[in-house]
């Protein structure tokens, strides 16, 4: 049975929708208030808006942790919004496609992980859906938090304790020996590898957006460059105008924006999971299981 | 004086070019995933997703080198000069 949804479901409902766009709506304001009024186009990086002072170093507040911070709203209000109304027999659009993504993240993560990570797809989703909206921004002309390092670095960071967390699951002594695994010689190389995970994993995904923005600011100033050479006879304001720009850009911002950004999401969604399985020793934590409850069989008798 | 700063800000930008030539490597190394990857679909056509997705991963990971050459580029280009110049006015 189909009923009309109330007067108040149709209230949250429009509520939770301009709790997804009005922090967009408002970083467009915050950078058009905060940006230096310049000539011509340069590359910077985040935008300092305000410092907080703190006993050791100023902390200043960037553009990227704003920009982050309004995506994480702007998710959140999403995901509420599309499991708004969530029933158990009717089955309204928004419900299956929140269904369909939880069951593709479910099964992304029991394919890859195995069964005993199978609680991971939350975090996965989180990840993926983060990372693809903070590059996303891009196309609404906001600066893209994932092309900060900072903020990726503290995702790879998070991971990175996730990966040691998983991998000392068998006490610290089975955490200090896994190092010299193949051989105690291969000790100092086994650390150096452990370090370059979070440190790979930031840079690619930092390098990838950022290079993306530099290349389409390089190519954007080149095209204008060429136009007032070929069309900066004409008078008047026709002379200004950049008319190689026109939808050339574009091209490009499909595939450095929106191909890569989400490319990026995805890899580093994965590359987390295949990390967090890889960490974790199978065999050993099977075979202390069995240990324990042997012990505990044991007791029991006695 | 003027020589001493225009001798970093040449000096940064040779640096940042000589350090993308890091980016042949990731290149050959993509060029191969991928011509590799367009076989196995040529012999497996059933086996088309799973293979496309393994071949994104692991171009992801062959492009790491390249990225960090990348990361030395930015730097060289966009925060040392600053910061060796700073350096430079500092000791005069």
């Amino acid at each position: 049975m189909n009923k009309k949804p109330t007067l108040s479901f149709k209230v949250v409902d429009g509520l939770l929708i301009a709790l997804a766009i009005l922090p967009i709506l408002a970083l467009i304001v915050l950078k058009i208030l905060f940006t230096p009024a310049s000539q011509g186009i340069e590359i910077s990086g985040a935008l300092i808006y305000f410092t907080i002072p703190m006993p050791l170093q100023d902390m200043p507040i960037t553009e990227s942790q704003v920009n982050s911070l309004a995506v994480i709203i702007t998710v959140t209000s999403l995901c509420l919004y599309i499991t708004h109304g969530i029933r158990a027999k009717v089955e309204t659009k928004r419900q299956i496609l929140a269904e369909w993504i939880v069951e593709k993240v479910e099964g992304m993560v029991r394919g890859n992980m195995g069964e005993f990570f199978k609680g991971f797809g939350p975090f996965i989703a989180s990840i993926l859906a983060i990372s693809a909206f903070s590059s996303l921004l891009t196309l609404f002309g906001l600066y893209a938090p994932t092309s900060d390092i900072n903020i990726v670095a503290g995702w790879a960071i998070l991971v990175f304790a996730l990966i040691t967390y998983y991998k000392a699951i068998c006490g610290p002594v089975q955490y200090v020996k896994s190092f010299g695994d193949p051989v105690p010689l291969l000790a100092p190389l086994n650390i150096i590898s452990e370090i370059a995970t979070p440190v790979s994993m930031a840079f690619r995904h930092y390098g990838n957006v950022l290079s993306g923005s530099v290349i389409s600011v390089l190519v954007v100033t080149a095209l204008q460059g060429l136009s007032n050479m070929l069309f900066g006879w004409l008078p008047g304001f026709l002379g200004d105008i950049s008319f190689l720009g026109i939808g050339i850009p574009a091209v490009l911002s499909i595939y450095f924006d929106v191909f890569s950004g989400c490319l990026q999401a995805y890899i580093f969604a994965m590359l987390t999971m295949l990390y967090v399985a890889g960490a974790f020793p199978e065999e050993k934590y099977a075979l202390k299981k069995q240990l324990r409850a042997e012990k505990k069989l044991q007791t029991k008798n006695n | 004086m003027e020589i001493a700063i225009g001798i970093i800000l040449g000096c940064c930008a040779l640096g940042a070019g000589t350090a993308m030539i890091a980016g042949i490597g990731p290149g050959i190394g993509e060029g191969n995933a991928v011509a590799a990857a367009c076989q196995a679909i040529g012999r497996q056509p059933e086996s088309k997703g799973s293979v496309t997705t393994t071949m994104l991963m692991g171009c992801a990971i062959a492009e790491t080198t390249g990225l960090y050459a990348l990361v030395i580029a930015i730097l060289l280009i966009f925060v040392a000069p600053n910061l060796l110049v700073n350096i430079l006015l500092a000791a005069v």
